[in-house]
């Protein structure tokens, strides 16, 4: 997995609240069996003024110029500012790998959703919950200062604002571990063989009506 | 001591390891397999040169991209117009056969969507930990399973290991006490439910459903209200087993028989809360104050009474709520204070893993029985949840019912709850839907979607508007 350890970039503020994995990449890219590309669509409904295709040439769409990602004060954005709730809805794993293939890195949000939220662990993106009012002071200042951009320090566990000041924030231990290593959780899991191969003998003993085999 | 509750007893059971900051493996008894969530999960068991922990807890069915029409299911594989999604659900066949994956292939008569075709089964138990690369597993709480959603990073996870890992989450009762009024359904409890909590007030918690209108319901109608558990934020919604439960998996496929149905019937016979178990958050509910429910926005949260207004944004205080419910009415192109019986319906559907199962189709079917839809419906669809429900359903002749009333009669899958196939809401439009989610664009681009029981879907195809599905007599 992409290691995460400090990543500085420019915010891109999505001011809207409950913002769900249909928003976040619709479900006719979806189809796809690949991991990749996934970039070009992501918030395709409100990019885009048309409806977008998985076949299509997006460089030949007409973009929504209101739609704070196609703003040029926001080009190159890595950090997501968003709203609650963020990421509810569908499992689809297909909503962070678009906004990584887009090339964000870190989304900053008072809550997510809980499936979206460990999705985000597993593809090298930073999910970090802030409380409420200092979410609506960053929006304020993203707002008021172009090219507004933080560095985020997940070994330090810090936000570092462009004054100076800093943001602390909590991260699970284990998760941290797992994203400043780029460590594989199947091969973490699998280090543990023996213990699930006892469990699973266990639990046939005990409970041998789930093992029947189709 | 305190007690325990149900997800406390299901999650200790499964329990392999768990860390000193809470981190856990839990074994995963049983693992679905649909075709959207799955292929890279496979092709990444192909890169590490792993094979399946465990072949035989996993099952497949095709589901999200399939074509509902008879001539172009008829045609198989073939049958499918998009390229894109026909390589989908050839690589689903494709992987069950190279990691040997039971699949019950597209035109296999016991097909349908993954959570209503694990429960139909047997396949899914209860007491089991099921996962799935869907949000809907939550469905399979109905049965007292621990079953939740997750992402194909996950799923391959669970191939690979049959274990997740995770952490517990916190515990939430809803209690809804008394009983229902005629004509309130499973979908009105579940909307109201999301109406009073939000769709994030169960995020972090697994919530359990009791009270009596819950024991009262018929396990397809629990499946209706866990499978929207998930609209409350929610990953994994459960019942308690009872008799009802346990009558209901007794002879399917899948489920043990003889000596052994009476041993695994008394060990799920206690699988229920104990009385003093602990709750971070209890909700209560009086059955007798849920009236049909309709939303009128772009969240599942965003709902009313069908005797209900849709809210004024500028009578809402907190600046975010209104910005909220404007964005809503904007999409929706309604207006605040315009009554819910009032707003106009170009279509209804009829189906998805919420509402496709063959009591929903009998209420469907009695309500539309001898009317004719709105000539202002230009499409009314009703899609069943699975080949089995569909032939029951047409034993029953309730396909005869519905075609006579002018709404069309399709083959199944998850079809316009999603739209990933061609059946599509189109821009602008607004329909009825008996599906799980009124999100922008969720059933087409510039779809317009009002969640509803399938008795409301129905009256509202017969009247071309929200009616109260009570008054009808």
């Amino acid at each position: 997995m992409k290691k995460f350890n400090q990543e500085t970039g420019i915010v891109l503020p999505l001011d809207r609240a409950n913002v769900d994995t249909d928003f976040i990449i619709p479900k006719q890219f979806l189809k796809s069996i690949k991991r990749s590309g996934f970039g070009v669509n992501l918030f395709d409904e409100h990019r885009y003024l048309d409806k977008g295709e998985p076949d299509a040439d997006n460089s030949k769409r007409p973009l929504n110029p209101d739609f704070v990602l196609n703003q040029p004060r926001y080009a190159g954005a890595s950090v997501l500012l968003a709203r609650d709730n963020f990421g509810c809805g569908s499992s689809r794993e297909h909503a962070p790998w678009a906004l990584d293939d887009y090339g964000f890195r870190a989304i900053l949000a008072p809550s997510y959703a809980d499936i979206f939220f460990n999705n985000c662990f597993k593809n090298g993106l930073l999910p970090i919950v802030l409380p409420r009012d200092v979410i609506d002071a960053l929006f304020d200042e993203v707002e008021a200062n172009p090219g507004y951009s933080l560095t985020i320090d997940l070994p330090a566990q810090e936000i570092r604002k462009p004054d100076g000041t800093v943001l602390n924030f909590e991260v699970d231990s284990f998760r941290k571990q797992c994203l400043v290593e780029g460590l594989d959780d199947i091969g973490i899991t699998l280090q543990d063989s023996d213990k699930i191969r006892e469990f699973e003998s266990q639990w046939r003993t005990t409970a041998p009506w789930y093992f029947t085999t189709p | 001591m305190s007690g325990k509750t149900l997800y406390d007893k299901i999650w200790e059971a499964h329990l392999v390891q768990r860390r000193e900051d809470g981190t856990s493996l839990i074994y995963i008894d049983r693992h679905l397999i649909h075709e959207v969530t799955s292929p890279q999960a496979f092709e990444g068991l192909r890169l590490a040169g792993r094979k399946p922990w465990r072949a035989d807890a996993n099952y497949a069915t095709p589901d999200h991209n399939i074509p509902t029409t008879r001539d172009e299911r008829a045609q198989g594989l073939e049958g499918i117009k998009d390229p894109v999604s026909k390589i989908q659900v050839s690589t689903l066949d494709d992987n069950c056969r190279e990691f040997n994956i039971f699949e019950l292939g597209m035109n296999d008569l016991r097909q349908g969507i993954v959570h209503v075709v694990g429960p139909e089964q047997g396949i899914t138990l209860p007491g089991m930990t099921i996962v799935c690369g869907d949000s809907h597993t939550s469905t399979h709480g109905a049965l007292g399973a621990l079953a939740h959603g997750i992402g194909t990073s996950e799923v391959e996870h669970v191939l690979a290991t049959q274990c997740l890992m995770q952490k517990k989450m916190k515990n939430m009762l809803v209690r809804v006490d008394g009983q229902l009024r005629t004509g309130v359904t499973a979908k009105d409890i579940v909307l109201a439910i999301i109406g009073r909590i939000g769709t994030a007030g169960g995020t972090g918690y697994t919530i359990e459903f009791g009270g009596e209108a819950i024991r009262n319901l018929s396990v397809e109608g629990r499946m209706t209200v866990c499978n929207m558990a998930i609209e409350a934020g929610a990953r994994a919604g459960l019942v308690a087993v009872d008799q009802t439960t346990l009558d209901y998996i007794e002879g399917r496929p899948f489920a043990p028989k003889g000596a052994m149905w009476d041993e695994a019937a008394a060990a799920w016979s206690q699988l229920v809360s104990d009385e003093d178990a602990q709750w971070d958050a209890v909700v209560e509910l009086d059955a007798a104050d849920i009236e049909p429910q309709v939303t009128w926005g772009t969240s599942p949260e965003m709902v009313a009474s069908v005797n209900g207004t849709i809210p004024d944004p500028s009578q809402e205080k907190d600046e975010t709520k209104r910005q909220n419910i404007e964005q809503a009415l904007k999409y929706m192109g309604l207006q605040g204070g315009t009554a819910i019986r009032d707003i106009k319906l170009d279509c209804v559907f009829i189906g998805s893993c919420t509402n496709s199962r063959i009591e929903d189709l009998r209420e469907a079917a009695k309500v539309v029985a001898g009317k004719r839809k709105a000539d202002s419906v230009e499409l009314a669809l009703v899609v069943p949840g699975s080949g089995l429900v569909k032939q029951q359903a047409e034993a029953e002749g309730l396909d005869k019912i519905f075609e006579a009333a002018g709404l069309e009669w399709r083959e199944p899958g998850c079809s316009m709850c999603l739209a990933m196939n061609a059946d599509q809401l189109g821009a602008g439009k607004h329909c009825a839907s008996t599906s799980n989610r009124n999100f922008e664009g969720r059933q087409g681009f510039g779809g317009r979607t009002h969640l509803v029981s399938p008795a409301m879907a129905a009256a509202a195809a017969v009247h071309g508007h929200f009616v109260d599905v009570r008054d009808l007599g």
